[in-house]
């Protein structure tokens, strides 16, 4: 086909997406600017709060533990999946992907069940005696770390496993015959060869836990908000819409500012791709 | 020997980690108590029967699912020219445009959400149902555009060309030729974007009106004042139909799609 009916058939898409996308986003960034003389008074605004600055640090910090969580457990599970469990490969791959194409309502649910004040978790720590009363867990920091490491832990272990069915079991045994600890073959051959499906699981679980909103809404309530519940509430309950257009382009720069930093390290740690 | 037991032991819970809630929610759903115990004591359906009782999740299952369908159908409409203009050209206008189509996947639901209420929905009057149509094709044009790039990416030029220089027309040549080859791939797509809009919250949640709202949404404001398990006996039928959706992914585009992004 032609050039230029190429370009003809891909314009509808293009303006349609500008419009219901691109303009709608600039105009909430023209919102937050209601001066010329003060560009940024609704910022300082936002950031002088207390409560604000609370929630803004919570979003980051839980979605840094969740990251650093989903890593942790990961690894060895991918390491396995991809190397030493060929046979039951794609039954691992069916089991972390199920959870993810379910519904994120339902996922949260779930841990509201088991940590709620009369859960699963609460009657089994009244059973064993090791509490007397019931204790918070849901609605609090710790509940939603939870219920987004469990969330995002899928987005983590399959790009690792994308990554890892690349390394040869030769490498490892070789590498250890040649006298290589553990330690050595971790961080040396299997850390290095693995690191590109890292960063991407990073990025995905870091980026989703920065703007989830199902998870932070059941599991943290009121008590630990994060940026996007404290979004919906200005918006839907408030009806404070410059704070939440505030909101939605500090949200913006986050994700953009991880995505870049993230893209950096990449490009460090693999510079041919 | 004795890291491969480490290895199995740390699987072992991760997987454990994994599955346990959604068995804890199958167990629950089948509880006869009006609670939320673990392990229920006596077993009885009512949960099930509940749901078809009250109107409201049956409506807002009929709302998502109509939703979905006109979604993907925009998404579609849009999608499937751009994905092939996409895929055939390597002017400079190619990887904007492509990120383009990807961003509602990267921006933050809620930002999408607030920043379509409030600069499309309001100042245009549109309709609860438009909007949300609108949204849902929005966030429906990532899954669509990406799959069936990569799908027509495996469909050789020289087969579309050889029907163009045996007389046909271009349009005819991509429905006899291009078309039947992308069919699963069109198929994966639409399975992807139904998916992702039929669970979506963060974008939907700012869009419902007075009478329409979407399954994700009644759930999520059900569980907020009645902690029965009438939402886990929704959540069993719903997995049942994400295992349905699953092997239709599998067997149309395999689940290796998702260890390769």
């Amino acid at each position: 086909m032609s050039n230029r009916s190429l370009t003809l058939i891909i314009i509808p898409g293009v303006l349609v997406c500008s419009a219901l996308l691109i303009i709608p986003l600039l105009l909430l960034f023209v919102d937050t600017i209601p001066e010329i003389d003060s560009p940024f008074s609704l910022y300082q605004d936002f950031l002088n709060k207390t409560f604000h600055q609370k929630i803004l640090f919570r979003t980051i910090k839980v979605a840094l533990i969740t990251t650093i969580i989903c890593i942790i457990l990961a690894y060895p599970s991918a390491f396995f999946i991809a190397l030493k469990g060929k046979r039951f490969k794609s039954l691992f791959i069916v089991i972390a992907v199920f959870p993810l194409l379910l519904s994120p309502v339902v996922r949260s649910f779930a841990w509201m069940v088991i940590i709620g004040k009369n859960g699963f978790v609460n009657d089994l720590l009244l059973w064993l005696s090791i509490i007397e009363k019931p204790i918070q867990i849901l609605y609090t920091e710790f509940a939603v770390i939870i219920g987004l490491a469990y969330l995002f832990l899928p987005l983590m272990i399959l790009p690792l496993v994308g990554v890892m069915e690349n390394i040869e079991v030769d490498l490892l045994d070789s590498a250890k015959s040649l006298g290589a600890s553990n330690q050595g073959v971790f961080f040396q051959i299997i850390l290095p060869l693995s690191s590109s499906g890292l960063l991407v699981g990073s990025v995905l679980v870091f980026t989703g836990s920065l703007t989830a909103y199902t998870t932070p809404r059941l599991l943290g309530g009121d008590q630990a908000m994060t940026l996007s519940t404290l979004i919906y509430q200005n918006a839907m309950t408030l009806f404070e819409w410059d704070t939440a257009s505030v909101i939605a382009i500090i949200m913006i720069l986050i994700t953009y500012l991880v995505m870049k930093i993230i893209g950096v390290l990449a490009n460090r740690m693999n510079p041919d791709s | 020997m004795k890291n491969n037991h480490l290895l199995i032991l740390s699987l072992s819970l991760v997987y454990l980690f994994l599955i346990g809630p959604l068995v804890i929610i199958v167990f629950s759903a089948f509880n006869d108590s009006e609670f939320l115990d673990f392990p229920p004591q006596t077993y009885s359906l009512r949960w099930f029967y509940r749901i078809f009782e009250s109107e409201m999740f049956i409506s807002a299952f009929q709302n998502s699912l109509l939703l979905s369908f006109f979604g993907a159908l925009g998404a579609l409409l849009i999608g499937l020219p751009a994905a092939y203009s996409l895929s055939r050209t390597n002017s400079k206008w190619r990887q904007p445009a492509l990120s383009l189509f990807l961003s509602p996947v990267i921006i933050p639901g809620v930002v999408l959400g607030f920043a379509v209420l409030k600069h499309i929905v309001i100042p245009l009057e549109i309709e609860t149902w438009t909007g949300l149509a609108i949204a849902h094709a929005l966030i429906m044009l990532p899954y669509i555009i990406r799959v069936i790039v990569s799908s027509l990416s495996n469909v050789p030029v020289e087969i579309e060309e050889a029907a163009v220089s045996l007389g046909s027309t271009r349009m005819h040549a991509f429905l006899v030729v291009v078309l039947p080859n992308i069919q699963s791939g069109i198929l994966a797509a639409c399975l992807l974007a139904f998916i992702t809009s039929l669970n979506d919250v963060p974008v939907t949640i700012f869009l419902t009106g007075p009478g329409v709202t979407t399954l994700p949404i009644q759930m999520l404001s059900y569980v907020e004042y009645y902690f029965d398990p009438t939402v886990s006996a929704i959540s069993v039928l719903l997995m049942f139909l994400t295992i349905i959706l699953m092997f239709l992914i599998e067997a149309t585009m395999g689940l290796s799609f998702f260890t390769k992004k």
